[in-house]
């Protein structure tokens, strides 16, 4: 189950009112809409009354002369509501999807905002129901549901009203049936938001799953455990069945009384209305207007089921979006830059623990200053803390005590913009897009030169990029178009050393490379690490060697600092970690 | 039903995505565009293909669809007669009244009404729920084949297709199904037969003012035909613009840690703009569509019905026809046009919902590109030889990746393999695991060509560890029993305490129940490393494979592997695939790959001690490397 589900949610109609600012820039549109509307309203009222008028006066009046002026005055009554429900229409459509463009903008760039805690907590599944299932939902509401609850409820009063000043007693038979049909609505409502709310979860769920059937397809493939996911997937598949057809139950039951209410009425309206004309206290054509106009009750009333549906639908919908808006990034930009930065990284007694987990830290009072210039490589177990110490420094988290500082300045009272500009990291598990290798390279850095591209490249030993079938325009998709992951590796590398940063901070990046490029990109590597900063996290001893100095973390925390052949003979603990395969190999060499 | 799913897409190249040269730069060039093209054009000659795949959805339903019909059928004639019977009670029950103050022929007239309107509710509410159940199954039905479907589909298929696309068809398009089936179905059953109904019962009451009024047949015929076309187009192209929204938001969700390292935010919100802005322009174009649909139909229902009145009014003064005929046919009328924007709302989903039937008949269509066999051989307790006869094999045609590979590792034999990054190395191996097929030449396991094995079967006696250690939701003992699922928690532990992880596993807030949030964000690479190994351990196959298994870990931690490995490696074939010589120390044998070619193959200390030669060379840098 999802980190999400058990969140309780905002409660309905104020989350859809607190979703009401993304109508403003569309007032113009909705009080067309309205506007529109409620003249169509007034016209479906009129052409029954004009009914009335022409079989009253042939028949009862005997009379010809009116038909004619009355049914052409009909004929425009009906063009006009034509036009009219062209305009709201045409209109609606620019504001509707207006609206769920700009949330669905807003919605990505919040999470784009949100930091790395947030998004190991969230499933994407479920980020991305929200974006596409949610957000339709509340379109639909904000163009249909939410005019129609208004024009209905008025349309109904209005009939109501007109048919009461017609012959009250009948009048009053339709204005009974009002009693019954809010009880239900209010009624379903609360159950429907309920059954409506785990039916969005479920599919998110699924989706989920769905998400890793594809992502994970190499390793299901690599075990054969497609039956395994495939049954997990139709487990879930069966539940999401067993609560839509409680919601298929639940909604059907309204639906069919919605119908049947305004159809008993029209059984006894016409029971009291013949014994009416037949006392002569109504006229024929009163009573076919009378019918006509109950008839046109029927669908506004009944729709309310769907309506309400809408409503509940995205009433949900807005309370899930908005768990998003309202998560506020607990990582936000500080206002200061380094005007002119040396890359003096210190970090000063820093503690980490994740936000869900907080007694358990995952570094303590680590202590570690890099001169400008100076490479430093982090040694240590897997597990030790060394990639989320790495992941201190361009903040894609923050520390929980202590502080990390750049030149002085605390990180946190830095722009984020600007301290990533300062800090560039190569991921040991390289991230490539769906994307030309030269979008992927220039991650970091948009207006980079070919010059600069070749550069990065023959530094990261990429050259293999231009061979790529459309060179660097070849799009280089999530699992990086067949390209090795060594050869993902040194993309990522390449884009690390493009972006040109003060800091650079290398997550076990030649894990994946062979000996002989490994010593070309090390090679290279030593240019560009003499001129910046670099904290290198290394595994080899040969990576160690790019570093000036080497610290070593143990459980959490720097126990050593110092040079490698320094620390090979006095640290037992580090010529555990690094000098094992030499002796090995010395052994048998 | 109708078959709106004929809708041949007239001009393929006018969708955006079929042509790569109108592509956004940022986009690159990839061979996917040419087969998205060559996708529409296969949709172009098998239009049927959503058809056919709806054909097949409902063929279990047959008896349940004709029992529905039979209930729609008595709910539209309870409902159709409500007007007739206002009619009567207008025209045969005001009179008795008048004359002898006898209501008795108003009470029968009221007491039909009353069972027709209870029987219209009953079959209704059973309509409803009937109809949501095969809806619920059919969608259940979808969505399980899709899902295995994509299961078999073999790794290649999904190297092209990517996983944005493979999750695009699972949500966003059974959605647009789900929708079809929860809203429109109703809709159209009772739109067709109300036409029908209606258009009789007119007639029925009088032919000259039936004839008038279903003089507006015509229009609305050919109005609707041209929504049905234009809707058409206008869904499908909505269906490829949110499947691009999609793919951009799970990658650069799924890529975040990147992305906001790279400072990519402003760029990549710059592409969803994009995508967002093309989306909703499709979208619109949609929606105005029907922004002159629904008012065209209405104009011709007002046009009818003032003409009615007008003809009505005439004929009434001449007596020709009663107060209650008139009556009936303006309530006739109205439930004439009515359903027409129930048609047109479900030609909204249905339009969707087809076009997203023809995106999943598509997929389902594709052939695995590694099927399994017609008459398969069964392998029981594999042994664990291998043997690969000139087996050539290329991702692009002309460069040929492997020219032709002959290997024979026999059984129990530990073989690492050498060479430098594009040697051919995994391509071997994703041979041996039948990721791929070879284009020429054969490989053979125990004998038997990996073609005649099913997959299942293949797997259980191969399995392989690669650098890429994806774990799934659930906990990290289930990731682990993700090799064996049937494993009790002791085996697990036992994998985990060879491998030196069980430690740092009970360390987790919750130990082997500990969840992995999304992709393991928690663990380190190595860890990961080291689930993904237990996993393998726990499979305990005959042939295991390492493609760079190791490449994350520590030096303590790759001895400890390497321990597990000599026991668990004895008596069971293994391929290495290793940058690393430390790894290769445990190997019986080395063969050196070089362009696809074996240039070097004997016992390590056998090749080292020759003293020259490319082993002996890496060994060289290999050792002065580590300094």
């Amino acid at each position: 189950m999802s980190a999400t589900t058990d969140q309780e949610p905002p409660a309905g109609v104020r989350s859809l009112w607190r979703l009401r600012g993304y109508l403003r820039p569309h007032r113009t549109a909705l009080a067309i809409m309205l506007g529109t509307s409620l003249v169509g309203v007034g016209l479906s009222i009129a052409i029954p009354l004009l009914t009335k008028a022409i079989i009253d006066g042939p028949i009862t009046d005997r009379d010809i002369s009116p038909v004619l002026p009355l049914g052409l005055l009909a004929l425009g009554l009906g063009v006009l509501e034509a036009v009219l429900i062209f305009w709201r229409r045409w209109v609606q459509s620019t504001a509707v999807l207006g609206v769920e463009t700009a949330m669905r903008g807003d919605l990505y760039a919040r999470l784009q905002v949100l930091p790395m805690s947030f998004h190991s907590k969230w499933q994407s599944g479920q980020l991305l129901s929200r974006v596409t299932t949610d957000l339709s939902a509340i379109r639909r509401f904000a163009g249909f549901g939410m005019l129609f609850l208004v024009i209905n409820i008025l349309q109904v009063t209005v009939v109501t009203a007109v048919l009461l000043a017609m012959y009250w007693p009948l009048g009053l038979v339709v204005a009974a049936t009002a009693a019954p049909i809010v009880w239900l609505s209010m009624r379903f409502e609360k159950r429907y938001v309920v059954v409506s709310r785990r039916v969005q979860d479920e599919q998110g769920d699924l989706a989920t799953l769905a998400e890793e059937g594809a992502v994970g397809i190499r390793v299901i493939k690599s075990f054969g455990r497609s039956e395994h996911v495939s049954r997990q997937y139709e487990d879930a598949a069966r539940g999401l069945r067993a609560t839509s057809m409680d919601k298929v139950r639940l909604s059907a039951k309204f639906w069919t009384f919605l119908e049947v209410i305004p159809n008993l009425a029209v059984v006894v309206v016409l029971l009291l209305g013949a014994i009416g004309v037949g006392n002569g206290r109504l006229t024929p054509g009163e009573l076919v207007a009378f019918i006509t106009l109950m008839l046109s009750l029927v669908w506004p009333v009944s729709s309310l089921g769907v309506i309400l549906a809408m409503a509940q639908e995205a009433m949900t919908a807005a309370a899930r979006v908005l768990e998003i808006f309202d998560t506020e990034p607990d990582i936000v930009s500080g206002d200061r830059r380094v005007d002119q930065p040396r890359g003096h990284l210190r970090f000063e007694h820093v503690d980490f623990a994740f936000p869900d987990a907080p007694d358990e830290p995952v570094l303590r009072d680590v202590n570690l200053d890099l001169a400008p210039g100076e490479t430093v490589a982090l040694v240590g177990a897997t597990g030790s803390g060394k990639t989320i110490l790495t992941a201190l420094v361009p903040r894609l988290y923050d520390v929980t005590a202590g502080r990390i500082t750049i030149d002085g300045i605390d990180v946190r009272d830095l722009e984020l913009a600007h301290l990533r500009t300062l800090v560039a990291t190569a991921f040991e598990e390289p991230t490539l897009f769906s994307m030309s290798a030269r979008e992927n390279l220039t991650l970091g850095r948009a207006d980079a030169s070919d010059a600069d591209i070749d550069e990065a490249l023959e530094i990261a030993q990429a050259q293999f990029a231009h061979d790529l079938p459309w060179g660097l325009a070849t799009r280089i998709g999530e699992q990086g178009m067949a390209l090795s992951g060594g050869q993902r590796q040194r993309l990522a590398l390449a884009r690390a050393v493009l972006a040109q940063p003060m800091i650079l901070v290398l997550d076990d990046t030649l894990s994946a490379l062979d000996v002989h490029t490994e010593k070309l990109v090390e090679e290279a590597l030593r240019r560009v690490l003499a001129a910046t900063t670099g904290l290198v996290v290394a595994h080899r001893a040969s990576t160690v060697l790019l570093a000036d100095r080497v610290a070593l973390i143990q459980d959490g925390t720097i126990t050593h600092v110092g040079d490698h052949r320094e620390l090979l003979g006095s640290v037992p603990a580090y010529r555990e970690l690094l000098a094992a395969d030499a002796d090995h190999e010395a052994a048998r060499a | 039903m109708s078959r709106p799913t004929v809708q041949p897409t007239s001009q393929p190249t006018s969708q955006p995505t079929s042509q790569p040269t109108s592509q956004p730069t940022w986009r690159g060039v990839s061979a996917t565009d040419a087969e998205e093209a060559a996708e529409l054009e296969v949709e172009r000659r098998f239009t049927g293909g959503s058809g056919q795949l709806l054909r097949e959805l409902l063929r279990p339903y047959k008896k349940a669809i004709r029992i529905l019909v039979l209930i729609v059928v008595v709910e539209n004639a309870a409902r159709l007669s409500i007007p007739y019977l206002v009619k009567l009670g207008i025209d045969n029950g005001i009179d008795p009244i008048r004359i002898s103050g006898d209501k008795g022929p108003l009470f029968l007239i009221v007491a039909i009404m009353l069972v027709a309107t209870l029987t219209q509710a009953a079959a209704r509410q059973v309509f409803l729920v009937r109809s949501g159940r095969i809806g619920q199954d059919m969608l259940f039905q979808v969505r399980r084949r899709v899902f295995r479907h994509f299961q078999v589909l073999s790794p290649a298929f999904h190297d092209d297709y990517t996983s944005g696309r493979v999750i695009s068809r699972q949500t966003s398009d059974i959605d647009a199904i789900y929708e079809m089936l929860e809203t429109g179905f109703d809709g159209l059953v009772t739109a067709a037969l109300t036409l029908v109904g209606t258009a009789g019962l007119l007639l029925f009451l009088d032919v000259k003012l039936g004839l008038v009024a279903l003089t507006c047949g015509p229009f609305l015929f050919w109005v609707t035909n041209w929504f049905r076309k234009e809707s058409g187009k206008s869904y499908r192209v909505t269906r490829e613009k949110v499947a691009l929204v999609i793919v951009h938001f799970v990658e650069s969700m799924g890529g975040i840690r990147a992305v906001q390292a790279f400072r990519r935010e402003a760029r990549n919100q710059e592409i969803l703009d994009d995508v967002n802005e093309q989306y909703r322009a499709a979208n619109l174009v949609a929606f105005r569509l029907v922004a002159w649909f629904m008012p065209g139909i209405r104009l011709i229902g007002n046009i009818t019905i003032a003409a009615v009145l007008l003809y009505g009014g005439y004929l009434a003064y001449h007596g020709e026809v009663t107060v209650g005929v008139l009556a009936a046919f303006l309530l006739y009328l109205r439930q004439f046009f009515e359903p027409m924007m129930e048609i047109s709302q479900f030609y909204n989903t249905f339009q969707s919902a087809s076009a997203a039937l023809d995106k999943l008949a598509g997929v389902l269509r594709e052939e695995p590109s590694v099927p399994d066999p017609a008459s398969p051989t069964r392998l029981d307790d594999a042994q664990g030889e291998l043997r690969l006869e000139q087996a050539r094999f290329s991702y692009v045609d002309d460069r040929p990746v492997l020219p032709g590979l002959d290997l024979v590792v026999p059984a129990g034999q530990t073989l690492a393999l050498v060479g430098t990054t594009g040697a051919g190395k995994t391509t071997l191996a994703k041979l041996v695991t039948r990721f791929y097929d070879p284009d020429a030449g054969r490989i053979l396991l125990d004998g038997i060509d990996l073609r005649d094995l099913t997959a299942d079967n293949l797997r259980e006696a191969v399995v392989m560890v690669t650098q890429e250690n994806y774990l799934f939701s659930g906990s990290i003992a289930d990731n682990i029993r993700f090799g064996k699922p049937s494993a009790t928690i002791e085996e697990v532990q036992r994998a985990t305490r060879a491998l030196g992880a069980h430690d740092f596993i009970m360390a987790l807030p919750e130990g082997y129940d500990t969840q992995v949030a999304n992709q393991g964000g928690r663990l380190s690479a190595g860890q990961r490393q080291l689930v993904a190994f237990a996993r393998a351990f726990l499979a305990d196959p005959a042939v295991l494979i390492l493609d760079e298994a190791t490449s994350s870990l520590d030096v303590p931690s790759e001895r400890l592997v390497q321990q597990a490995l000599r026991t668990v490696l004895a008596g069971r074939t293994s391929l290495i695939i290793a940058h690393r010589l430390s790894t290769v120390e445990i190997a019986d044998r080395v063969i050196v790959m070089e362009h696809g070619r074996i240039v070097e193959d004997g016992a390590p200390a056998d090749l080292v001690a020759g003293g020259e030669g490319h082993f002996s060379d890496l060994n060289d840098a290999w050792l002065a490397s580590l300094a």
